[in-house]
């Protein structure tokens, strides 16, 4: 009797799995693809290196080394969080301003700044208790970064200069801050090179291992609140809609220039935070050689996480595993760590490539001899609907 | 073709279907939106494969891989939305993917434009091959769509509501190159769901419902109701009975209103008129003179220039969109893609589009997703929106049902106001009928309605009063049930001098 029900309940999990599939299985076949183009470039190295023989086994050493680096023992699956924290939180900033149809490349320079806003404050509050200096630290980079993202927001909406062209120039603008205020005010006095006073009682709190510090707990908060904020408030309803359709946002009484500043802010706050949580979490200091990569690496982990918040977490895991793991790979099969960027770029591309995917699996989804395994349906349905 | 069956997730969009065209036919294929048409030519044309059924050309099975096997096999297919590059001339854009090579580098532009203007005079609608696409009319890009077709040597012509963008004269011109075209051994498949149409054009009338062929008619011995009881399943009233309607104290005065377009010219120059409450106005207008800006300027998402827009006795010109939804405004725009929905976002969320903000659908700032969802599912029953379920990407859905999603929306609540622009363009019967009784209900509920539309049809068979808009200005507003067909017809084209001069007594009177 409960069978038709039972029917229903299992074909809806089936097209739940479908759906899940056919949302991440891009995701999954770039990086797999990354992988393979990445093997080849690892032989091919061989042969401009000074006494090469060429090992077509090689790449097989390299991503050994790789994922052991990334998870092999407590250390260093512990460093890989570490690395992963702040491409959570700047993937995350990244992914919020991509909903509302913005494109934040300034996620580098926010971070810069926000890093920099942090540790200014640290060291004013060197002295305090933690419970004061640390949440102190935080807000100011958070707010330092908010603010570097509602510039550009905020210029959008006045006067339509697109955000891609002005976060780029305050990119450039954010660096020039730090050096000048590193090698000049913030230097500490007698000191040979451009660095700045160590925060003291600002650092974060060692929560596992040697250094996994408490910026792990806030990008996993962070994650779970901004998806809170896009898919269950009224806020994240404006955003996505401001993204999806503009016109149709100011049809339905929502205000575009508005939310696009207030996006950006948010996303400026987002990657102010990854960069309070480099500078608390291991730093404790600020020098000119800050790393802007994290700004950019974002972007790949937003687009791999095709903007959903809670993708960013995977996500981020995987770059922030290869960024973790490149030392060993380098140390035990001798592959230079910009192969690790090599990666990154690749995945990219393919990710970059969507469309001309999913036209590919229609096609190996339909060809006749797959055709009696209906288990593309997510795939090829999905998007060979009834056009509108 | 035999047999054709497609499913969906969800739906079942062909089922079973039988279609057989003969040469130098004109075979019309009629069904209500989402009623499997589209799919069944996708089909025919290798963009979606059945799942069960044949497809025989000639008498032969055949398997069509994609478009290109089908434009090989003599297969073409006209679009709704045309496939043009508004840039490229009429040639290059035939041209495209069926180059002529004069060699290996550079294509032979004269072998090919003498083609065109061969074609095109062999058919009777000669155009200059180097005019560019984009500056031609909306009723000679379709024929530079067919001369494509052509172009490729298509034995099998496939238009897919071809009608639903021309004017009357451009359709008269269109079926006479589609007779010439079917006398010269051409078989044309031709998608309406207008019903005069096909009974003045085709040879042979095959009825499609709900993915299944309901019957098969010859245009001599059937009429409009029958193909309208096939096509929908139920007699259908093509004229809503209106009924009295009871207007009671003026709920909405435009006054003087100007407004401006977005190149700057001003479009509508110094509107004035009145809407009772429990009264329907109508403003009949070719396309195109400043009807859009007018009813963008009452919503809010224009400045009007001058004037004044007053609602319930507030002065509300400059209103943004919010604050007229919270005064009771429902409204329909023209474009539904542009700014009636969300294309990605499920139908649930479409349709909270305008009251996402409030009770029951939020509580402060947080999305009250059961309420939403609940909200979604009962408006999908009520306003027959055919759906797997409300959860569906608005995009997936036929025009029509968008259409019905944009409507349930706006006509879902509380209303002092009902604005329209095109409220049942594109629309089937069914789906027209439906929307024309909602109409008529929320007059009665003391609603004042402003219906805008192009189909002078419509506004004469709902409208209390029709206002006649010509060049920005309503040149006349004569009563709706005594209104003459002829006349408003002759004022929509040529807003007659003489009756404007009567219309501003009248306007002033009102």
């Amino acid at each position: 009797m409960s069978s038709p029900a039972a029917t229903a309940r299992v074909s809806g999990v089936r097209t739940m799995l479908a759906r899940a599939w056919s949302s991440v299985s891009i995701s999954v076949l770039s990086i797999l693809l990354a992988l393979v183009a990445g093997a080849f470039f690892i032989i091919v190295s061989q042969l401009v290196e000074p006494k090469g023989t060429l090992n077509l086994l090689r790449p097989f050493d390299a991503y050994r080394s790789l994922f052991l680096g990334a998870f092999g023992g407590v250390n260093a699956i512990v460093e890989t969080l570490v690395q992963t924290t702040p491409l959570v939180l700047a993937g995350l900033a990244v992914a919020v301003g991509f909903r509302a149809g913005l494109f934040n490349i300034g996620a580098s320079g926010q971070v810069t700044l926000g890093a920099l806003g942090s540790v200014v404050v640290g060291i004013a509050l060197a002295d305090q208790p933690g419970y004061i200096a640390i949440p102190a630290a935080v807000l100011a980079g958070t707010a330092v970064g908010a603010l570097y993202g509602f510039i550009p927001g905020f210029l959008k909406a006045v006067s339509g200069a697109h955000e891609v062209v002005t976060t780029i120039m305050l990119n450039s603008i954010a660096g020039s801050i730090l050096a000048a205020l590193v090698s000049g005010p913030l230097k500490v006095p007698n000191s040979p090179s451009p660095v700045t006073r160590d925060i003291g009682n600002a650092a974060f709190p060692i929560l596992i291992g040697t250094d996994g510090h408490l910026g792990l707990l806030i990008a996993l908060v962070m994650a779970f609140a901004m998806w809170w904020l896009l898919f269950r408030t009224t806020r994240g309803f404006e955003i996505r809609t401001v993204g999806s359709n503009p016109d149709a946002a100011r049809y339905a009484g929502m205000r575009p220039k508005l939310v696009i500043t207030w996006t950006m802010t948010l996303s400026g706050a987002l990657a102010g935070l990854a960069g309070a949580c480099v500078a608390l979490g291991i730093l404790h200091h600020m020098q000119s050689s800050f790393a802007t990569s994290i700004g950019f690496d974002a972007i790949a982990v937003a687009l791999l996480a095709r903007s959903n918040p809670i993708a960013v977490l995977p996500s981020a895991l995987l770059f922030g595993a290869m960024r973790a793991g490149s030392n060993r790979m380098q140390i035990e099969a001798r592959i230079p760590p910009e192969l690790i960027n090599v990666l990154v770029g690749i995945t990219l591309l393919f990710i970059i490539a969507t469309p001309a995917f999913r036209v590919l699996l229609r096609r190996i989804g339909t060809r006749p001899s797959l055709v009696a395994a209906p288990t593309l349906p997510g795939t090829a349905g999905g998007t060979a609907g009834p056009p509108p | 073709m035999r047999g054709i069956t497609k499913r969906y997730p969800g739906v079942v969009a062909n089922d079973g279907i039988n279609l057989t065209v003969r040469p130098g036919e004109i075979h019309a294929l009629l069904g209500e939106n989402g009623a499997g048409k589209t799919t069944l030519m996708n089909i025919l044309y290798g963009l979606a494969r059945p799942d069960s059924g044949e497809i025989l050309l000639d008498g032969e099975p055949v398997t069509i891989a994609g478009p290109s096997d089908a434009i090989a096999r003599g297969i073409n297919m006209v679009h709704q939305h045309f496939m043009l590059v508004p840039v490229l001339s009429v040639a290059d854009n035939i041209l495209l993917g069926e180059e002529t090579m004069a060699n290996r580098v550079f294509l032979d532009r004269n072998e090919s434009r003498q083609r065109i203007i061969e074609l095109g005079r062999r058919f009777g609608f000669e155009v200059d091959p180097d005019v560019k696409v984009g500056s031609l009319s909306v009723g000679w890009q379709q024929r530079v769509e067919i001369l494509k077709a052509l172009y490729r040597n298509a034995r099998i012509l496939v238009l897919d509501e071809p009608t639903a963008a021309l004017t009357p004269a451009e359709t008269e011109e269109i079926f006479a190159v589609l007779r010439r075209l079917a006398a010269a051994g051409h078989s044309i498949i031709f998608i309406s769901h207008k019903l005069y149409e096909v009974l003045e054009i085709a040879d042979t009338i095959t009825v499609i419902r709900r993915g299944r062929v309901v019957g098969e008619r010859d245009p001599r011995q059937t009429n409009e109701d029958d193909l309208a009881e096939l096509m929908v399943g139920r007699e259908v009233q093509l004229v809503v009975d209106r009924g009295e309607s009871h207007p009671a104290a003026v709920t909405l005065t435009v006054d003087g209103l100007r407004v401006k377009d977005d190149r700057g010219s001003e479009v509508v120059r110094g509107v004035s008129f009145e809407i009772r409450a429990g009264e329907i106005l109508g403003i009949a207008g070719v396309a195109g003179n400043g009807q859009d800006e007018l009813v963008e300027a009452i919503v809010g998402l224009r400045r009007p220039e001058s004037g004044k827009v007053v609602l319930d006795g507030h002065d509300a010109t400059n209103w943004s969109p919010r604050s007229m939804t919270a005064a009771g405004l429902g409204y329909v725009p023209a474009d539904r893609h542009r700014f009636g929905l969300v294309l990605p976002f499920p139908i649930a969320d479409n349709l909270v589009l305008t009251t996402y903000f409030r009770r029951p659908f939020a509580n402060g700032v947080v999305r009250n997703d059961a309420a939403i969802d609940r909200n979604g599912d009962e408006a999908v029953q009520r306003f027959d929106i055919r759906t797997p379920s409300a959860q569906v990407p608005a995009g997936t859905l036929s025009g029509g049902n968008q259409q019905k999603i944009v409507v349930a929306r706006e006509f879902g609540r509380d209303l002092r106001l009902l604005v329209l622009d095109q409220p049942t363009r594109g629309l089937d019967v069914g789906s027209i009928e439906f929307i024309h009784r909602q109409i008529i209900a929320k007059r009665d509920a003391g609603v004042a309605v402003l219906l805008v539309s192009a189909e002078l049809d419509e506004v004469l068979e709902m409208s209390d009063r029709i206002g006649v808009m010509y060049r920005g200005e309503i040149v006349s507003i004569v009563d709706g049930r005594t209104a003459d067909k002829e006349k408003v017809g002759r004022l929509m084209a040529t807003g007659a001098q003489l009756e404007a001069a009567e219309a501003a007594g009248k306007v002033a009177a009102a």
